[in-house]
């Protein structure tokens, strides 16, 4: 294992993230809110000089650099952000508990929106905007942004593949152009221009600047950090619109965007990924309208919260604009299955992705006719293009994994003695990077109420899901610390 | 520029290596997945997966703005088709094809225009002109030449009992009673710029620049003697065997070639005339003493086998045999060649990526780009000539003035017809071409890059 190298790399990752930091110092400056400045300004100050040490000892590193460094640099990478990230909440004390600082760290980073606080709004200004700015940097991943930063050296240029691969969220992992850097500033171009516009839009519905700001970052992360108590639900009809449109518009594969500026609007729109995925939304959104019309005065009310629901739940945003809680089972369990689904490969979004459910789809459904026929020689397509047998493989050891991981959890979580439906929808939850589950941990309650043990579990099970499982799997498997592999 | 490489066996993955870290956009073609997925681990390059002359494929390459391809794949004909489906799609584009089989070597030239081939590079043959220099002026185990010829970078070994044996390169030159220049030393596969006081030890690898003239003058003061080579045994009969005893034969020297196989021996015999074809097993001691590798002038080891070229060569050194070059595909270290005591190493596929690196980088040279680049010692050191043009800095500054990048050295100066090997005191003009020498890890590629 080459340690300096990857010890490089952090120190590049935490140097990076306390960048990000100096607006949210300058906001509590502005707002003339002493505590936060001083946790921030002393969170910049001894992380960056240990940070500047770590790298000067990393700096003659040697460039071996393997899958195996990949997966560990993304892994602890992902674990030094949000250690790094909680320190302003507890510094400054408005987040007393360091478990509950990391939680709430954890959750901002991976996109997932659980909070464990019950009073957001009695946070202050520089530490709402940075637990917002969490969503926006973990939505599409530190180690892209410093891709896109830093060039690569010339001689072990390809261990950027590495980190593409085991960061970004989806089942095959692919460059745009030829060069990894040129590829990280396409994302990250896309990824800015269109959280302006969602700002822009925002801001047209007067919204209060720094809550505009705020509310982007939770919809460009599709995290889902609320300013208010009571998420999006106070806001007007067109603000909570906006949401819904930009909320769908982040869980679409970004490749499908950049494809669209070449002007190959057709592949786009033939894009199996794509349309499972607004199938599956349009499809949602009416069987929820007819079943919860009852409860709505209008019809114009029964579809805004049908679609923002349905919208933050697929893309695992987790904003809320009315108590889902409240709605009748057959619409909470269409709400359960969307957290299973999830948003599209290639997004910030999280859960299990579109693009893993229509493969397994058609494995199944050649399986099936190779036990008709065993003879039947049948290639598993996606777009037209044959899938190969290693992605599928991979696709099942995912799917296994995934599954472990649930069952595990929610048999830990259990143990806090909440009701069955609370322990279970924390776990998809979290696991899912959505945020609200159901009952306990619904829209209108949070985590706070947890153990010690459910949190640990919980943000493990963050972690995992932000990053497809296996670089943090990987960090707890004894065969990764070992000389040989 | 942005640059398809189509096939990515030996050759091609060495050219992705060198030419992504010159900074090009690289987009490698292959059927083989697994392959691929292996580069697109190693280099930051876009990995496509198909037929490289297919249409299909070469589109989703985007062969259409692409400045380059080179197709490198194992077949000449694949290469061909490649090459001419990419004009095809683009008509401005430059294609290199690797081209080996002898039987079209002679229509590529001609028809180079039908083939829409702007370059057709030939490994094999490439190694057989790099053996047949070696052998016509023996004594230095490798040798680059630059500026049409007029300069030379040689590399020779200090062998025990040489008078080079510790002498500082300061009093090297009274020894060696000729004008020349150490540009670098490779001492236990360490290669360094060395400085004044440095001090020469047996088996210590030299490089040095210099005119034809003035190295042969060198040779004879350090004792090795320059007798011409008259009679050669080729133990291998490949494409490499077949050029150079071509070569060889043409300009007079007995020429021995020792093939197993029976009917690539027949073959031989017919297209060789003047070379005296045998079969048998060159691997067989007793063989090659019966064919008299005593009395060989030089013996060239040249089969597909790594393993048996190096077995070769050492029989043929316990024998006495003044010079033996020995062919070597896969090994790269070099520890190992030391190790086991092989002295010229040819490596074709070393010479086919420098071939058409150095083609590239001319491309370029609207920019003041380097007109050729060699590497040698392993690939550790650089060697690249340039024309001074009217941009260029420092014109007319003695050297002892200029603030070079560390490891950047100025090896040699033409002016004209003539070699200038450079002193603290010389300087260069417009029109002039120099030659720089570099270790690999500093990154130049135009002119004005050398200063620091």
């Amino acid at each position: 294992m080459n340690y300096k190298m990857i010890g490089r790399i952090l120190s590049m990752v935490a140097l990076a993230e306390l960048l990000f930091m100096i607006p949210a110092l300058l906001i509590s400056v502005a707002y003339d809110r002493d505590g936060a400045t001083h946790a921030f300004a002393v969170t910049i100050a001894a992380v960056g000089i240990l940070s500047l040490i770590t790298y000067f000892a990393c700096i003659k590193s040697e460039t071996r650099f393997y899958a195996r460094e990949g997966l560990v640099s993304v892994g602890l990478g992902w674990i030094v952000l949000s250690l790094i990230g909680c320190l302003p909440f507890y510094i400054s004390g408005e987040i007393p508990n360091f478990l509950d600082a990391f939680f709430e760290s954890v959750s901002g980073f991976t996109t997932t929106g659980a909070s464990i606080m019950s009073n957001v709004e009695g946070l202050t200004e520089g530490m709402l905007y940075w637990r917002s700015f969490t969503h926006w940097l973990g939505g599409m991943g530190v180690l892209v942004f410093i891709l896109a930063v830093i060039p690569a050296s010339g001689k072990s240029s390809g261990f950027t593949m590495h980190l593409l691969r085991a960061e970004s969220p989806g089942p095959d992992v692919g460059k745009l152009v030829p060069r990894m850097r040129q590829t990280a500033v396409i994302l990250y171009g896309l990824y800015i221009v269109l959280t302006i516009l969602d700002f822009v839009f925002l801001l047209a519905g007067h919204m209060d600047v720094l809550e505009a700001i705020c509310t982007a970052f939770g919809t460009a992360g599709t995290g889902g950090f609320g300013v208010k108590n009571d998420s999006i639900a106070s806001y007007s009809p067109y603000i909570q619109n906006v949401c819904t449109v930009f909320m769908i518009l982040f869980g679409i594969n970004f490749t499908c965007y950049y494809f669209l500026l070449l002007g190959k609007v057709k592949d786009v729109f033939k894009d199996e990924e794509l349309r499972l995925y607004l199938g599956v939304i349009a499809a949602s959104i009416v069987l929820i309208a007819i079943n919860i019309r009852p409860m709505y005065d209008s019809l114009e009310e029964t579809v805004r919260h049908s679609a923002f629901q349905v919208a933050t739940v697929i893309t695992t945003t987790g904003f809320a604009t009315t108590d889902f809680d409240m709605w009748p089972t057959f619409s909470k369990m269409i709400m359960v299955m969307l957290m299973f689904i999830g948003a599209s490969a290639g997004s910030t979004g999280g859960g299990f992705k579109c693009g893993r459910l229509l493969l397994l789809f058609k494995t199944l459904r050649r399986n099936l006719e190779k036990t008709l026929n065993p003879q039947k020689i049948k290639v598993v397509r996606n777009n037209g293009r044959p899938v190969n047998e290693k992605v599928l493989l991979s696709l099942y050891t995912y799917l296994i994994a995934y599954v472990f991981i649930m069952i595990v959890s929610i048999l830990v979580v259990s143990l806090n003695g909440e009701s069955m439906t609370t322990t279970v929808t924390a776990v998809i939850a979290c696991f899912n990077n959505i945020g609200p589950g159901l009952d306990g941990v619904g829209p209108t309650c949070n985590y706070g109420g947890l153990n010690v043990l459910s949190k640990v579990t919980l943000i493990f099970d963050m972690l995992a899901g932000r990053l497809e499982i296996f670089p943090i799997l990987l960090l707890i498997t004894r065969k990764t610390w070992k000389k040989l592999v | 520029m942005k640059i398809i490489i189509a096939g990515a066996g030996k050759v091609g993955s060495m050219l992705t290596r060198w030419l992504v870290s010159e900074g090009h956009e690289i987009i490698l073609v292959d059927r083989r997945k697994e392959i691929l997925e292996n580069c697109s681990e190693q280099f930051d390059i876009l990995a496509v997966q198909g037929n490289c002359a297919a249409v299909n494929t070469l589109k989703q390459t985007g062969v259409e703005d692409a400045d380059v391809i080179i197709a490198v794949t194992g077949g000449d004909e694949y290469n061909l088709l490649c090459c001419l489906t990419a004009h095809t799609l683009n008509p401005d584009i430059h294609t290199i094809a690797r081209i080996r089989n002898p039987e079209y070597a002679d229509q590529i030239y001609n028809m180079q225009e039908t083939f829409a081939s702007s370059l057709a590079v030939n490994p094999e043959k490439d190694a057989a002109r790099e053996i047949d220099k070696l052998l016509k002026y023996p004594g230095f185990l490798r040798r680059d030449t630059f500026a049409k010829d007029r300069a030379e970078i040689v590399e020779l070994k200090v062998k025990p009992g040489s008078p080079m044996e510790n002498i500082s390169l300061m009093d090297l030159n009274n020894i060696l009673k000729s004008k020349v220049l150490v540009c670098a030393i490779n001492r236990g596969g360490v290669v360094f710029a060395p400085s004044g006081d440095f001090v020469l030890q047996t088996d210590d690898h030299l490089f040095v620049t210099g005119s034809r003239e003035e190295l042969t003058k060198m040779l004879k003061s350090i004792g090795i003697i320059t007798r011409k080579v008259k009679s050669v045994m080729l133990c291998g009969g490949g494409k490499v065997s077949y050029y150079l005893a071509k070569l060889l034969s043409e300009s007079g020297v007995q020429v021995e070639l020792i093939e197993k196989d029976y009917e690539r021996c027949v073959h031989l015999a017919e297209v060789l005339p003047d070379v005296s074809v045998v079969n048998g097993d060159a691997s067989n001691q007793n063989f090659l003493e019966s064919e008299g590798i005593q009395n060989a002038d030089a013996v060239v080891a040249l089969t597909s086998f790594d393993e048996m070229n190096m077995i070769i060569s050492l029989y043929a050194k316990n024998y006495g045999v003044e010079q033996v070059v020995t062919k070597v595909d896969h090994v790269e270290n070099q520890i190992i060649k030391d190790a086991v005591g092989l002295e010229s190493v040819v490596c074709p596929k070393d010479l086919c990526c420098n071939h058409i690196v150095r083609y590239i980088r001319a491309m370029e040279n609207k920019s003041g780009a380097a007109l050729s680049v060699h590497t040698f010692a392993d690939g550790q050191m650089e060697a690249l000539e340039f024309k001074v043009d009217a941009d260029t800095r420092n014109i007319d500054v003695p050297l002892k003035d200029m603030n070079l990048k560390k490891g950047v050295l100025v090896a040699c100066i033409t002016r004209g017809g003539n070699l200038i090997i450079p002193d603290g005191s010389s300087s260069y003009r417009v029109n002039d071409g120099i030659v720089i020498v570099k270790s690999g890890d500093v990154n130049i590629g135009k002119i004005n890059d050398i200063f620091a």
